[in-house]
């Protein structure tokens, strides 16, 4: 048990992390990672919907008929989304702000539907957490990372939390603007992407 | 009626749905393997994509604004629009079998499809009328279908050339899209 539980929930930093195993959830991937601090705090959000929406599917997967059962999904889901949605509102309001229209789009964010989908409907709430856990985490990461990479080359700050940066380059550095246009989020996961194959493989 | 020209000339180029504002992205990658397929999802979306638009337009503006209850505006629009995809399939499906055939299995993958959630947020966001919703909506989706087809020509000759190993599928799938993104980018400044 203890076993499989670790095995659940470190699947999705590495074997199966979201988006770059499971070219899921690309949306989300492409439009907030301008900077670190987007990129953690649309993380933390769809961990949290993760972790909850695969938890009660999980309890209710014998109580939901099997026709019905993505409308039932979406429904859970959606709740789970508003709450994030006014907690961010109330608490995060900044961040809110800067996210915008990409916090109610967790709802089709295909990672969350895909695990409820794959993984919680047939799997116990305990193994069902660890796996949104891990997956979210993984998606956190995978974020933060992309995030670090367009912020710095674009802008050359990293801001973790708050609007500060912890890290600036010199007066000399030059912005790689593109890096932060919306092309270079394409270009940008493309390469890493890339990386992961290339690391991946050996 | 310049004023709608215009509107409808920034959705579709300025402010692509797919290479501006991110919205989309994985049926994007998933169905463009092959330009009949990507003419059959930008086909679907056209058509889903008005409907949901002017759907919840009228709820939200009758019901969600009238009776104070934004907060449910998450929860109802993806019910709308799941709803919507399930009743066009099967009314497509009973009276005409033709565009069934062939719109048929890109239908319920719409559902998920974040542009056509993503249109509807931007419609009340922006605080568009009735009109103004309309020609967004169709502005919006034909973008993404312009946007797809041209993608899927592309990516049916990658698969002729030959990739390095580590870029292939996805991932120059993923930088093409970039060198995309980069030329509709110049279309900026011409509203």
């Amino acid at each position: 048990m203890a076993q499989s539980l670790a095995k659940e929930f470190t699947k999705g930093l590495w074997a199966e992390i979201p988006p770059f195993r499971l070219v899921l959830g690309l949306c989300p991937t492409l439009a907030v990672t301008k900077s670190v601090e987007n990129g953690i705090g649309m993380g933390v959000a769809t961990t949290f919907v993760l972790v909850f929406s695969n938890l009660l599917i999980s309890l209710l997967r014998n109580v939901i008929p099997s026709k019905v059962r993505i409308a039932c999904y979406v429904v859970i889901i959606a709740t789970f989304v508003t709450i994030v949605e006014l907690l961010m509102q109330a608490y995060t309001y900044e961040l809110f702000l800067k996210l915008g229209i990409f916090i109610p789009l967790i709802v089709v964010n295909c990672i969350v539907l895909g695990r409820a989908e794959a993984f919680a409907s047939k799997n116990g709430p305990v193994l069902s957490v660890a796996d949104g856990l891990g997956m979210g985490i993984g998606f956190t990461l995978s974020l933060a990372s992309l995030g670090a990479v367009r912020e710095l080359l674009g802008n050359g700050t990293i801001t973790i939390w708050g609007g500060t940066p912890i890290f600036e380059m010199g007066a000399n550095f030059l912005p790689f603007q593109f890096m932060i246009e919306a092309p270079g989020a394409f270009v940008g996961l493309g390469l890493m992407l890339c990386m992961m194959n290339i690391v991946g493989k050996k | 009626m310049g004023d709608l020209f215009v509107l409808a000339i920034s959705c579709i180029f300025i402010n692509n749905i797919l290479l501006a504002q991110f919205l989309g992205n994985c049926p994007f990658l998933g169905t463009s393997k092959k330009m009949e397929t990507a003419a059959g999802m930008g086909m679907a979306v056209i058509f889903v994509l008005v409907m949901a638009g002017i759907i919840t337009w009228i709820v939200d503006v009758y019901l969600l604004k009238a009776l104070h209850v934004e907060y449910l505006r998450t929860v109802s629009f993806i019910l709308v629009i799941a709803s919507l995809v399930q009743f066009v399939e099967m009314f497509l499906k009973k009276s005409i079998p033709a565009l069934y055939a062939g719109l048929g299995i890109f239908l319920p993958l719409i559902t998920t499809n974040c542009a056509v959630m993503g249109v509807c947020l931007i419609n009340i966001k922006e605080d568009y009328t009735f009109l103004e919703t309309c020609v967004s909506s169709f502005a919006y989706a034909v973008g993404f279908g312009l946007a797809l087809v041209l993608f899927a020509g592309i990516r049916e000759r990658i698969n002729l050339a030959r990739v390095p190993k580590p870029l292939q599928d996805t991932s120059i799938g993923l930088i093409t899209a970039g060198i995309i993104a980069l030329t509709f980018m110049s279309f900026k400044g011409m509203v």
